[in-house]
């Protein structure tokens, strides 16, 4: 499977579809421990994201659709997943100026968006943010590239983690973010920005995976 | 969008006059729109030559942060301006600035976030840029001002042990003045005693703290019928201390 810019697209709309889908999800987690907009201002800038596709030019690279992504979150999604979803994009699309992405390429890219978010949030892991999902998932995708994987085993690793990432956040007490003023009792649930992070990343797995077969079908 | 009927903006009245004095204009960045145009409107008052701009809430005015807003509030105020001081409420406002900074090429180091207060802060600041400071200044007052509210057992004790520091020595012009408003020195007359004090080459101390700081003013807690001890040193200290003694003996226009 080619990860190109067509890739790219596809990922960004199946986003949008699952932020959609988990709209209710995402917001219900954050009103157990935030303040109860995660799901709402996410699924506001995917849906501006779907919006800008449909008047800009094609993009012509994976870069292209990320920035495009990072500077329409930034814009419109309205709570702190903005700037740190907007810089994530931002950075990932910085070591993406390439036509196409092998196994080592995903690791750049989410490296480039694990540094985005840690630059933006100041968080590190175990503090029950998204960085607890982000952060497994980098280090599983690193691990599969260099013990050779193929792209799709890379993103399939990286997905797994970022999960189990997200799921190992509901025995935390968050120390950073707006549920930190929760002290203890944030301690019971899943964190919202690293359930997203999931979603997100599995949307990037699924975008291989589901790969529109004209796309894929090479120049004679 | 948003067809408030408060001003968001705050320019100095005459700003090809006296009003251009202050070098450095203030970005006030809110969750809320009315949070953001509530601060402008009290820093306007105590700072009336200070260009100050509102970027508070969403595009569709709901609560929450607009990169577009704070890029936008902060390019204006950066084309008039020698530098910009932004101060921002909660977690999304700072980082929806801190990407503005680091995206927009153009402001070139010109704009710095504040760590401090949003209210308190923004009063400072308001305050030092309309005395003419400089951007480290003005950003210094912002961040000091944090401390001077958070523990003020802590600062009334600093001010004590500072006031000793500052006591008026031999050769230092002092007197001593009645407030005679009754309501003492608040907010409006602390701020009109420093803009006026750092408007001459003195140094001027009342009851012992600097009477260019807004901030020590109001935390002297003076009240109407208190006096005060005005000392006053540097080239125009005669000076500055007959204006000072004027303002407070005039009961600041509330008598």
């Amino acid at each position: 499977m080619t990860l190109d810019v067509a890739w790219a697209l596809r990922w960004t709309r199946l986003t949008a579809q699952e932020i959609a889908r988990s709209k209710a999800e995402l917001t219900e987690l954050d009103r157990q421990i935030g303040d109860g907009d995660h799901g709402e201002n996410l699924n506001r800038g995917f849906q501006a994201v779907l919006a800008k596709l449909d008047t800009v030019d094609p993009p012509e690279q994976i870069g292209d659709v990320l920035k495009l992504v990072a500077t329409t979150l930034m814009s419109s999604v309205g709570g702190a997943a903005g700037p740190l979803y907007g810089t994530a994009y931002l950075r990932a699309a910085k070591v993406t100026g390439l036509a196409e992405l092998d196994p080592h390429g995903v690791v750049a890219l989410l490296e480039g968006a694990l540094e985005g978010i840690t630059a933006r949030g100041k968080a590190s892991p175990g503090e029950k943010t998204m960085v607890d999902a982000w952060h497994p998932a980098v280090d599983a995708a690193e691990a599969a590239a260099g013990q050779g994987a193929g792209t799709t085993q890379v993103l399939a690793a990286a997905v797994a983690a970022a999960r189990e990432g997200a799921e190992a956040t509901i025995p935390l007490v968050a120390t950073k973010g707006r549920a930190s003023y929760l002290g203890e009792r944030s301690a019971g649930h899943q964190d919202p920005g690293a359930t997203s992070t999931a979603l997100i990343l599995a949307a990037a797995l699924a975008a291989v995976e589901t790969a529109d077969p004209v796309a894929a079908t090479p120049d004679e | 969008m948003s067809e408030s009927s408060q001003a968001t903006v705050h320019r100095p009245a005459g700003t090809a006059g006296q009003g251009a004095r202050a070098r450095i204009a203030l970005v006030l960045v809110s969750h809320s729109e009315r949070l953001a145009q509530g601060a402008v409107e009290l820093a306007a008052q105590m700072a009336p030559g200070v260009v100050l701009l509102a970027a508070g809430g969403r595009d569709d005015g709901g609560l929450g942060t607009s990169y577009d807003r704070v890029s936008a509030a902060v390019g204006e105020a950066a084309a008039d301006a020698d530098g910009v001081v932004v101060i921002a409420d909660l977690g999304s406002a700072v980082m929806t600035v801190e990407s503005v900074i680091e995206l927009d090429d153009e402001l070139d180091g010109r704009v710095r976030l504040a760590d401090a207060p949003f209210v308190e802060g923004a009063v400072a600041a308001a305050v030092t840029a309309h005395g003419g400071g400089s951007l480290e200044e003005v950003l210094m007052s912002a961040e000091h001002a944090g401390g001077t509210f958070a523990s003020l057992d802590a600062a009334v004790e600093q001010a004590g042990q500072e006031r000793d520091a500052l006591a008026p020595e031999p050769g230092d012009l002092s007197r001593t003045v009645v407030l005679r408003n009754p309501l003492g020195l608040h907010a409006r007359p602390a701020a009109l005693l420093a803009r006026m004090i750092a408007g001459f080459d003195a140094s001027v101390t009342i009851d012992g703290v600097n009477g260019a700081s807004v901030l020590e003013l109001m935390k002297l807690g003076a009240t109407g019928g208190q006096e005060l001890t005005v000392a006053a040193q540097g080239p125009q200290g005669s000076e500055a201390l007959a204006a000072v003694v004027e303002a407070i003996d005039g009961g600041f226009g509330e008598v």
